[in-house]
């Protein structure tokens, strides 16, 4: 039975990296959400140029791995040491940690984009007409109609995006970040128990998704009272 | 000018050029990608053969198979076949008398991680394509006469798999981009390579992003691929949108 107590002590050292993969997350979800919102406004209203600029971020972002990209910004960007201390923007890029959030928020906001595109395409155009009719435009009908409406669209993909990134931040991990991963591959490294260590880190992983998705679940409850209405009667 | 001078020497096909070794590893890449892929076909196909099972048991094994290996990041899964075989090789080694460690070959843990991943994905894919045959189509089949692996072979795999092809595209995509990830075990794919030419001309910059130019050929030329095998199994489709 020391397996069992193995693999408690192994749970209770990656607990400490959960913090920082839960830091991680959210930073990069928030940044680049408000990142994939200008995208995606610049999409939908910029005209044939705002198209393909922000088709061509996405092209870009996601058809190249991310571990790539996360290397381009901290080592590769480290060749620029001098002109990036000129600019004052070295204490960012020296850090691993800012990289990795950097990363992954210049690759979630590429997803993000795309999911927020379809969830403003998706607006009809009879509920603007309606909003129109009533005298609203400009940022007041974006407010009111568009963005609520937008929303509720894009949650079910944009929940299954926060997942993808809960596990993308492993990676940070490839760049010297202790998080959940990297705990786990140094105890790896270290006892060549692979699989028990694999079965905690899993575990860890996968309570906090279920965590995620219920919480997720619970907004598009409230995000839908009008559904809701129409079950009952 | 003088830097895409410079950066063009770099990773150009002269004598101190780094172009053919990052093509060569280019190609490690596609090559670990596909028999990833392919196994991942393989595992998939069972696990949506156990998630259509009349069993209870075997649809709650595959449901818990897709759940967890989607859930869990797929650098663990590496960790776990690259360090968990070594030591159940070198577990193998030590019943025939050697002692010393046993490392596993990377193509090989390459290949079952990224197999393994992506069976989660591609059964979950292969299972919606199932759904979406139509019941009119299978029931045609047995009434003409048809025994379930005749039926299966000339009617349900080729509409299953017009209905996957987007999903595999899409799965296809995120295996490529995984397998950067497989750099890890010292496979020397392209990541790998961009690694060491980085690291032996201190110049990561330039290595890294022909990495990334690399990357977006190869995943812009397997969309154009997926769009073009997509036309051709929907011919004659007739299209509502």
């Amino acid at each position: 039975m020391t397996d069992i107590g193995f693999m408690w002590d192994t749970f209770l050292t990656l607990l400490t990296g959960v913090p920082l993969t839960l830091e991680l997350a959210v930073t990069s979800i928030l940044a680049g959400s408000i990142l994939a919102l200008a995208l995606s406004l610049l999409a939908v209203t910029g005209g044939a140029t705002g198209r393909n600029i922000a088709g061509a971020y996405v092209f870009v972002f996601r058809g190249s791995p991310l571990l790539v990209q996360m290397f381009l910004i901290y080592y590769g960007l480290g060749q620029f040491r001098h002109g990036l201390q000129d600019l004052g923007l070295w204490w960012f890029f020296r850090e691993p940690y800012w990289c990795a959030v950097l990363a992954l928020t210049l690759n979630t906001a590429a997803y993000c984009s795309e999911i927020f595109r379809g969830g403003l395409r998706a607006v009809s155009s009879q509920e603007i007409e309606a909003a129109r009719a009533c005298g609203m435009s400009g940022v007041l009908l974006f407010r009111r109609i568009i963005v609520p409406i937008a929303i509720r669209h894009a949650l079910p993909a944009y929940g299954n995006e926060i997942i993808l990134m809960l596990k993308a931040t492993a990676l940070a991990s490839v760049i010297t970040i202790m998080e959940v991963t990297g705990l786990a591959g140094k105890l790896i490294a270290d006892s060549f128990r692979a699989f028990e260590i694999f079965i905690v880190a899993g575990a860890i992983y996968l309570a906090i998704n279920f965590i995620v998705t219920r919480m997720l679940l619970l907004v598009e409850f409230w995000l839908s009272p009008h559904m809701r209405m129409r079950l009952q009667s | 000018m003088a830097f895409i001078g410079s950066y063009l020497a770099l990773v150009g096909f002269g004598p101190t050029g780094w172009g053919w070794l990052l093509l060569t590893a280019a190609a490690m890449t596609i090559g670990v990608s596909i028999c990833g892929f392919l196994a991942g076909t393989v595992i998939g196909s069972v696990v949506t053969f156990m998630q259509l099972s009349r069993h209870m048991a075997l649809r709650w094994l595959a449901d818990c198979y897709t759940t967890v290996l989607r859930g869990v990041p797929d650098l663990l899964v590496i960790y776990l076949f690259y360090f968990g075989g070594s030591a159940f090789l070198g577990s193998i080694g030590g019943l025939f008398g050697y002692q010393g460690f046993i490392g596993m070959p990377a193509f090989l843990t390459g290949t079952l991680a990224l197999g393994v991943v992506s069976a989660a994905y591609q059964a979950e894919v292969f299972r919606g394509a199932y759904k979406s045959v139509a019941r009119g189509e299978l029931e045609a089949a047995s009434a003409v006469g048809m025994r379930p692996w005749h039926k299966f072979r000339r009617i349900v795999a080729p509409l299953v798999l017009r209905y996957a092809i987007p999903g595999l595209g899409n799965t296809w995509q995120l295996v490529l981009k995984e397998s950067a990830l497989i750099s890890v075990t010292g496979l020397v794919e392209l990541l790998r390579q961009s690694q060491i030419a980085a690291g032996s001309t201190r110049r990561p910059f330039e290595f890294y992003l022909s990495a990334v130019i690399l990357y977006l050929v190869v995943t812009w030329f397997s969309s154009i691929v997926f769009r073009r095998m997509e036309a051709r199994t929907t011919q004659g489709v007739r299209r509502a949108l």
